[in-house]
């Protein structure tokens, strides 16, 4: 049984997720390091996406979702009759794939989460302390008041990191966050990991088998199983290992770019 | 290699002579027909209004009236030439009030379920169910609110307090009467949010209502302003209801439990009537009718100008 001194942030057990019939992904097993970048990789629909989604239960919005073995976080199961996915996401935050700032001021962008959760501290230093966390504050300070879509795109999805830190979730989710951005931002957004990580844990899922390589440092190889459409992590290591020793030849073969 | 030696002789072959101008007949007389019948529409417009404003023009020069009197006073008794249109205006203003302040708020909360809340089939029974709630005729509505919501209001209300004939009941069916229409135009600009902001308000912790109160209902508020604007609009022209359920006295009160008439009721009843053509009377019906055309001008431009400009809240 894991205890709050377990040495993982988070822990999969014989996971499944189906949408209808259809198990998009079979019995995965995963210990996610606390305070460490872990990259999920794989060749598209292979349900890098629909594992990460299943972490905060985002996966809840598509109606014919089930999941069947554990998460868990803390020991406790996050798929739980008890467990309120509310709460879920309150602890675990995510950074989506195309930046989406509300449709409000730089400000209101981060001050809005940290309200809805109840925060009753200075929110001017809440908001001041994000965006310095998001490596954003010395471009915006001047137009807080401004609309986020005044930003650029690498600039508003460091603003999307900014307002999921706000809220202080142990765990930060991303889903290909730099896929829609140009290679100056990407850099950007991949320093800012490094600097994240010092505090949060992250898991990232990516495309792109550089970026795996250059800022996790554990990652794990999703593929299909052979003649089905369930996808499964068929290796999980740190990621020195996976891009140099893998002990899978499949894994061999994709990040060494002989296919997918 | 045969197929590169082809390409070669088109090329050297090309004659500037086949990017000519070409007559395609069918084009232009398609092209001329669409302008006609777009013209018509903008001609069949501006006819109404030079009409309405010719026959307004007279009732203005009749030396029975003034302008003054007209927007300042606050009787309307054409017999004795009291033409004071404040009269009929103060019980359009109180129906369409009562009707919008019943429309909003349930249309709009209609539509915040339709469109966040509600599963599919939730969603296939309601529609076609509020679908049905626009198509069923204003006069229907009209003895609806006479013969039902009226009664039932007289037994609420006490009978001595509130007439048989009075602006609350005529206003409340018609805030039934608009309620699909805003609801299905807001839902129309619920749904048009991108997911991505909702995913960001949930993967934030926002519970659904805060996620669609907060973030779904401000990106989607230029088209819910211009669906009240409709509303209002709808409310303002309405006639049917007004002529049964609220009275034919005209008189200037803002209590909905009075009987008074509105400008569209007065029309009504007195254009069916058997007025003489050319009377002061007569004419008076033209400078209500205009009065109403550009309110409801007015109000339609306003509703264009919230939709451009906020239009580019998200994007």
């Amino acid at each position: 049984m894991q205890t709050e001194n377990s040495p993982y942030a988070i822990e999969t057990r014989n996971l499944s997720i189906f949408y209808g019939s259809f198990e998009a992904v079979k019995d995965v097993n995963l210990q996610i390091q606390k305070q460490k970048i872990t990259a999920i990789i794989g060749p598209s629909g292979c349900g890098k996406s629909t594992l990460l989604r299943a972490f905060n239960r985002m996966n809840d919005f598509v109606p014919t979702s089930r999941v069947s073995g554990e998460i868990l976080l803390h020991g406790t199961n996050l798929y739980g009759k008890e467990i309120d996915p509310v709460e879920v996401r309150r602890r675990i935050g995510m950074v989506f794939q195309k930046p989406n700032p509300f449709p409000k001021s730089i400000y209101e962008n981060i001050a809005w989460g940290a309200r809805i959760n109840g925060f009753k501290g200075n929110m001017d230093d809440l908001v001041e302390q994000s965006l310095r966390g998001a490596a954003l504050w010395d471009e915006v300070k001047d137009k807080l008041k401004q609309s986020a879509y005044a930003l650029s795109g690498g600039q508003q999805q460091r603003l999307c990191i900014a307002r999921a830190i706000a809220i202080q979730p142990e765990i930060i989710l991303m889903d290909e966050p730099a896929s829609a951005l140009d290679p100056i931002s990407t850099l950007r957004i991949e320093e800012l990991m490094q600097e994240l990580k010092k505090n949060y844990t992250i898991i990232i899922v990516t495309h792109n088998m550089q970026q795996a390589a250059r800022v996790s440092d554990y990652t794990a190889m999703m593929m299909l199983y052979e003649n089905t459409r369930s996808g499964t992590v068929i290796e999980y290591d740190e990621t020195k290992t996976i891009f140099t020793r893998p002990k899978d030849k499949r894994t061999e073969e994709y990040v060494t770019g002989r296919f997918g | 290699m045969q197929a590169a030696a082809k390409q070669e002789t088109v090329n050297t072959t090309f004659r500037p002579k086949i990017l000519k101008r070409k007559l395609r007949l069918g084009e232009s007389a398609i092209e001329a027909g669409l302008f006609i019948v777009g013209f018509l529409t903008i001609f069949v417009t501006v006819s109404i209004v030079i009409v309405l404003g010719d026959q307004a023009l007279l009732f203005f020069l009749d030396p029975e009236v003034t302008l003054a009197e007209f927007f300042m006073s606050t009787k309307w008794v054409p017999a004795i030439g009291e033409f004071g249109i404040w009269a009929l205006v103060s019980a359009t203003l109180t129906t369409s009030a009562i009707a919008i302040l019943v429309a909003v708020p349930l249309g709009l909360s209609a539509a915040i379920y339709l469109s966040e809340y509600a599963s599919h089939r939730a969603r296939a029974v309601l529609k076609p169910v509020l679908e049905i709630l626009a198509g069923i005729p204003t006069v229907v509505y009209g003895y609806f609110a006479l013969l039902f919501v009226t009664p039932l209001l007289r037994e609420l209300i006490g009978s001595e307090r509130i007439g048989v004939y009075n602006m609350l009941s005529a206003g409340l069916v018609m805030g039934i009467m608009i309620l699909p229409l805003i609801s299905s135009m807001s839902e129309d600009a619920l749904s048009a949010v991108p997911n991505s902001l909702r995913e960001a308000a949930y993967a934030m912790g926002a519970t659904p209502f805060e996620a669609s109160t907060q973030v779904v209902l401000p990106a989607a508020l230029s088209g819910i302003g211009a669906a009240v604007i409709v509303g209002i609009s709808r409310a303002v022209g309405e006639t049917m209801i007004v002529a049964i359920a609220s009275g034919a006295t005209s008189e200037f009160t803002f209590n909905p439990l009075k009987a008074a008439e509105t400008m569209t009721a007065h029309i009504a009843r007195i254009s069916g009537g058997d007025l003489p053509y050319g009377t002061v009377d007569y004419n008076s019906l033209f400078a209500i009718a205009l009065m109403l055309f550009l309110v409801t001008l007015a109000l339609n431009i306003v509703s264009q100008w919230i939709v451009t400009k906020f239009r580019e809240q998200y994007e």
